[in-house]
């Protein structure tokens, strides 16, 4: 947007040598689109910055009122075993009874193993209400990425109901180094 | 006749009122933008997909980096209070001038011990000092422990609400580090707590 000059040239008679008088309007467009610039920039910055807060729950550890536990058919849980090296072992039911599965984190990995045991267990008790429960216990060699991600996973997939638990099994572990998934 | 000339507007708008605006804004921003606070310990959290902002106040924060435990209360008038309750449990007195330069650290992990001369140091000396962390072993030297439940009651005291926890994890930290931690909040009955994450785009 170059201004045109509109003095209309010095001709004019008189013959005396005037000093050209210049104009003292400064194009300001630039300066704006700057300012606005770096508005927009400071206005992200400080509303993105701020970190996010995932709440999580975890089961009462004392058991001063047994009426409040819930009893859940074993049927329906899945049990999330999270090893070394980002490795996921999973199983239905209780153990042994069903094969174990090792997976990894990603959208093919559990994150579907998840939606496809959810639809199973409703098909299976015909009540959308009643859906799976998934009991996740991170071993030693575990870090606290995989659970997060595992927390996240779930909340992805929208599996009705999820537990933490901190007893992790000798049994289990076991199953662990069998699929080589838990590294010592 | 002669013809009517429409007079032609000239294009050039004057920018000087916006330009005022835009620079008025942008000074605004800059300083209501607080400064972040260089990080004690720095860790670099995991990311989720949830988009729940951490609350402003009323929040502790546990920073869990390296096998160490760092702590730190929202609230200039909680730490203060918090600290009072300490230096009680602790039989250690602090002057109103170490009270005024704790309120305004924003985490620390140093033992009770030491925590007087790490409060008298001038703040670019903290950031360089190896901090070994708060005693979060279990046993009576328990002191995380003690800082979690005064900042409690703290909290309680001054603002009548409860503190919430949120915890700052770092990627690879053990799952063991966590979950000792996780294992204090229980004992004193908080079930509930905050993961801090970064946003990450949906897969």
């Amino acid at each position: 947007m170059a201004e045109l000059d509109t003095s209309g040239g010095g001709g004019k008679k008189g013959g005396k040598i005037r000093t050209k008088k210049m104009s003292t309007r400064v194009d300001l467009t630039a300066m704006v689109d700057l300012a606005f610039l770096l508005i927009t920039f400071f206005i992200l910055t400080t509303t993105l910055s701020k970190p996010q807060a995932m709440d999580m729950f975890m089961p009462d550890k004392n058991d001063d009122n047994p009426e409040e536990q819930l009893d859940v058919k074993a049927s329906r849980t899945m049990t999330v075993l999270l090893g070394s090296d980002n490795k996921i072992v999973w199983y239905m039911g209780v153990l042994g009874d069903n094969p174990p599965t090792v997976d990894n984190f990603g959208k093919n990995g559990i994150r579907s193993s998840f939606v496809d045991a959810n639809k199973k267990v409703v098909a299976g008790t015909g009540d959308p209400k009643k859906g799976l429960m998934v009991i996740i216990k991170s071993s030693d060699k575990s870090n606290y990425k995989n659970f997060v991600d595992i927390l996240d996973e779930i909340k992805i997939s929208s599996v009705p109901s999820y537990g933490i638990s901190n007893k992790i099994e000798t049994a289990e572990i076991n199953l662990m180094k069998s699929q080589g998934a838990y590294k010592e | 006749m002669p013809k009517v000339k429409i007079k032609r507007k000239s294009t050039v708008t004057d920018m000087t009122a916006m330009c005022d605006v835009a620079f008025l804004l942008l000074t605004y921003f800059i300083l209501s933008a607080t400064a972040r606070q260089p990080e004690v310990l720095p860790v670099d959290i995991p990311s989720s997909t949830v988009t729940v902002k951490v609350p402003d106040k009323d929040v502790a924060t546990l920073t869990i980096g390296e096998g160490k435990v760092f702590f730190g209360v929202v609230g200039q008038d909680v730490r203060i209070n918090m600290l009072d309750r300490m230096a009680e449990q602790y039989s250690v007195t602090f002057t109103p001038a170490e009270k005024k330069r704790f309120s305004v650290i924003e985490s620390f992990g140093v033992p009770m011990t030491s925590l007087k001369e790490y409060i008298n140091m001038e703040a670019n000396e903290r950031m360089k000092v190896k901090q070994p962390g708060i005693p979060a072993d279990s046993g009576a030297n328990n002191e995380l422990k003690q800082w979690i439940l005064q900042s409690r009651y703290a909290t309680k005291e001054l603002h009548g609400k409860d503190l919430r926890f949120s915890i700052k994890g770092d990627s690879d930290e053990q799952y063991p580090t966590i979950r000792k931690i996780i294992d204090i909040l229980q004992d004193q009955n908080i079930n509930k707590f905050s993961l801090i994450t970064s946003l990450e785009a949906e897969k």
